[in-house]
């Protein structure tokens, strides 16, 4: 009973998030209004956080094989991109790679300051 | 009398995705190289069975759909591991803002120096600005500033696989192994599908990595709106306003496309367009 009282909660918050994505004109979808519903609730203590832990940590989990589906329509969009797939194929690749270097650099380097400052170790 | 059966199977397509993902898993343990990613092989060879027995992919999704479903709650719950780390956020939000703003200005100037190398024009352009963050985000931004959706929302999820086989042993080469350091970058660059991978590596880079996934989002919303101004449109082609032109050369759903930016939540509804990749990310909001 426990498992299903958490999932009625993250079903109710994802449905919170929908309600959000459809009243608010911006291309945000409803995850992502219910990802900051639930952080704002957890943090404020409104939902605690066992209400919805065993069932959100099985959620997370499983979340690798539910992109499994979308990604293997990819064979659908072959039609939009056997023209130029391999200059899609190089921007994408490099674009990946830049950003996650320079974001890599700059934290690591950001938090190596911070932490001379403090003179503390463990980040 | 088989094919009748595949295609009237609820289960077969959650079997599939299923089976493929533990042989995956099991290869994996097998050959333990950081690039025999798990997810990949999952699909490629969910892709070999649907081609080897001819099962369309309409028919496939029919069944696997159920598991797409559950990517909304899934990633509303990204917010559990956010919260646990709570203190790691605090402590370190100043290097962790300084990381997602560097990766959406990269993201966003890396496109447009490619799109300068190859000679994009402007729809083409934006179809990939928003390139790096999460695909309803991303196809929103795409639709409003005249690019092509559907391609936007391959490259997305093309960029998402990228970032989930390669993050890891890229950033190990590069010396950047703190683990906040690498939650913000595989969020940053290959958003849920990177940061489901994050997930796997510790609690702290997933955690970082949902953060990274949120904010850097709606950071390129703005940013995006700046940038598609450095590559116009030719000059000739712009007549009709915004998606005149380019519509005649849109690979498919056209009208749709224009619809899509603002009535993304009434598309299950209003349109119905070709079974595409398109029309299934859009009603999924992954």
């Amino acid at each position: 009973m426990k498992y299903l009282k958490q999932f009625l909660i993250i079903i109710a918050i994802s449905f919170a998030g929908e309600v959000l994505h459809y009243f608010i004109p911006l291309p945000v979808p409803a995850s992502i209004y219910g990802m900051v519903l639930l952080f704002a609730g957890l943090c404020t203590e409104l939902i605690p956080l066992s209400a919805v832990k065993e069932t959100g940590d099985f959620l997370v989990a499983m979340m690798q094989i539910m992109f499994i589906p979308a990604t293997v329509g990819l064979i659908d969009s072959w039609d939009i991109l056997k023209d130029r797939w391999p200059v899609y194929l190089i921007i994408t690749f490099v674009t990946t790679m830049a950003v996650l270097l320079a974001v890599g650099m700059v934290v690591q380097l950001g938090l190596a300051r911070s932490k001379k400052k403090e003179g503390r170790e463990n980040a | 009398m088989l094919s009748g059966l595949i295609s009237q199977s609820v289960f077969l397509g959650v079997l599939i995705t299923l089976g493929a993902w533990f042989l995956a898993l099991a290869l994996r343990k097998r050959f333990d190289y950081a690039f025999v990613n798990p997810l990949l092989i999952a699909v490629v060879l969910t892709i070999a069975i649907l081609l080897a027995t001819r099962t369309p992919y309409q028919t496939y999704y029919d069944g696997a759909k159920y598991l797409s479903y559950l990517l909304t709650p899934a990633t509303v719950c990204l917010a559990i591991p956010l919260y646990e780390q709570l203190e790691a956020l605090k402590k370190n939000y100043k290097a962790i803002l300084a990381g997602i703003v560097t990766g959406v200005v990269t993201s966003l100037l890396s496109v447009l120096a490619l799109a300068l190398i190859f000679g994009l024009d402007h729809a083409e352009y934006v179809t990939f600005l928003p390139k790096s963050v999460t695909s309803a985000i991303g196809m929103g931004i795409s639709s409003e500033l005249g690019g092509y959706s559907a391609i936007t929302v391959a490259v997305i999820i093309l960029t998402g696989i990228i970032g989930n086989m390669m993050a890891q042993p890229v950033l190990r080469l590069f010396k950047i192994t703190d683990p906040v350091a690498v939650g913000v970058a595989i969020g940053s660059s290959s958003h849920a599908i990177g940061t489901a991978r994050a997930m796997e590596i510790g609690p702290v880079e997933g955690a970082m990595s949902s953060l990274s996934i949120t904010v850097s989002g709606l950071l390129t919303v703005v940013g995006a709106m700046i940038f598609q101004n450095f590559i116009q449109e030719a000059s000739g082609r712009r007549s009709g306003g915004r998606g005149q032109s380019e519509r005649k050369i849109m690979p498919r759903g056209g009208q749709e496309r224009r619809k899509a930016y603002h009535g993304i939540q009434r598309a299950d509804q209003e349109f119905q367009p070709d079974p595409g990749l398109y029309a299934r990310v859009l009603r999924l909001r992954l």
